[in-house]
């Protein structure tokens, strides 16, 4: 069935039954491959998405969830803490395979939109749904910092 | 590239994992009429919460009832994976909100349980490590208890639909004992009963 789905400032009509994953639609119906299918079941947070300005793990929210609110990917996330933070991502390097780094900026992003200035424990409570196999938590930390620095 | 789920073999360990011991079992519960027999007034009350308290200890309601910041998750109490923490209203960290996972529905195709009110209880209500009489102090406490009446109380127990998620928690979980009709109705005779703890 239709159904509406506003997404990166643009309403999309998706051909897709509501129950759908909304990382699927996201995925498959609307092509926005920058968000990522870790592990299906909110473990990973490679598929984070920003709703109404909070995180979301779309992999477990049905697409009838975001009836109405605003979804934001890592293609549309463009707020001066979303800057800040793929700047930081640039100039440390945090980046090794990439796979959960979309995920990653996105939770980086909501933390630093409402806390501007957190501590290392903000960050560890924010970001401890965003698994890195490569293990650059170091380096998100840091770039973390280093975005903070940027917006005060 | 195209999605493609877990293998069925990673999967099953990812939810073995997650959820514990996970087949979903009913265990009864008695009716408050069939305590009539225990002549002794307080002592009915106090076996009334004694039977309510298959319930109220249950995992479905102790995980989310922690003490200190982290709730658990499974049959078997878990810490919560991934780590959260209860945060300053009580309904997770900055970036990652209850809501950042829990929709307000049960998600069958992630396993991930749901309401549209998903939050840890607070502090003053932690009943994880208490007995049971602990908890029924804490019960009837209203520096502890948010406040509320005995009526209150048995409303919340007997009508609220986050504590109703107990019995339909989906996802293979083992629900809580009984229904929450029949709980609603034991708490309700402890209190016509004298709401008498258990020593």
């Amino acid at each position: 069935m239709s159904v509406s789905i506003h997404v990166n400032g643009q309403s999309r009509e998706v051909d897709a039954d509501p129950a759908t994953p909304l990382l699927w639609v996201i995925r498959e119906d609307l092509g926005l491959t920058g968000t990522k299918y870790g592990c299906g079941i909110a473990q990973c947070g490679a598929c984070t998405v920003h709703v109404d300005g909070e995180t979301l793990r779309s992999c477990s929210a049905p697409l009838s969830a975001v009836a109405g609110r605003k979804v934001v990917t890592i293609e549309g996330v463009s707020s001066p803490a979303a800057q800040a933070v793929k700047k930081a991502w640039v100039e440390l390097d945090v980046v090794q395979c990439g796979y959960c780094q979309s995920g990653q900026i996105m939770s980086a992003t909501t933390l630093l939109e409402k806390k501007p200035k957190p501590s290392d424990e903000d960050i560890d409570r924010a970001m401890a749904g965003n698994i890195c196999r490569c293990g650059t938590y170091q380096r998100i930390r840091a770039a973390i910092h280093a975005a903070s620095r940027q917006l005060t | 590239m195209s999605l493609t789920p877990p293998s069925i073999p990673l999967r099953a360990v990812l939810v073995a994992a997650l959820c514990g011991p996970c087949a979903a079992h009913a265990v009864d519960l008695r009716s408050p009429d069939s305590f009539d027999a225990v002549a002794n007034k307080t002592e009915r009350s106090r076996a009334l919460f004694v039977e309510a308290g298959k319930v109220i200890q249950s995992p479905r309601c102790l995980n989310c009832h922690p003490v200190g910041e982290r709730p658990a998750q499974g049959t078997d109490m878990h810490p919560h994976s991934p780590w959260v923490v209860r945060g300053a209203d009580d309904k997770g960290a900055i970036g990652m909100r209850c809501a950042t996972c829990h929709q307000s529905t049960n998600f069958e195709a992630s396993g991930v349980p749901g309401h549209p009110l998903w939050h840890v209880a607070p502090k003053s209500m932690a009943w994880q490590h208490r007995s049971l009489a602990q908890i029924c102090a804490q019960l009837k406490d209203t520096r502890r208890n948010g406040g509320k009446s005995l009526a209150q109380i048995h409303d919340h127990m007997a009508n609220d639909s986050l504590v109703g998620w107990a019995w339909s928690p989906g996802g293979g979980r083992e629900p809580a004992p009984g229904t929450q009709a029949q709980f609603g109705a034991l708490i309700g005779a402890w209190i016509e009963t004298g709401a008498a703890c258990p020593r």
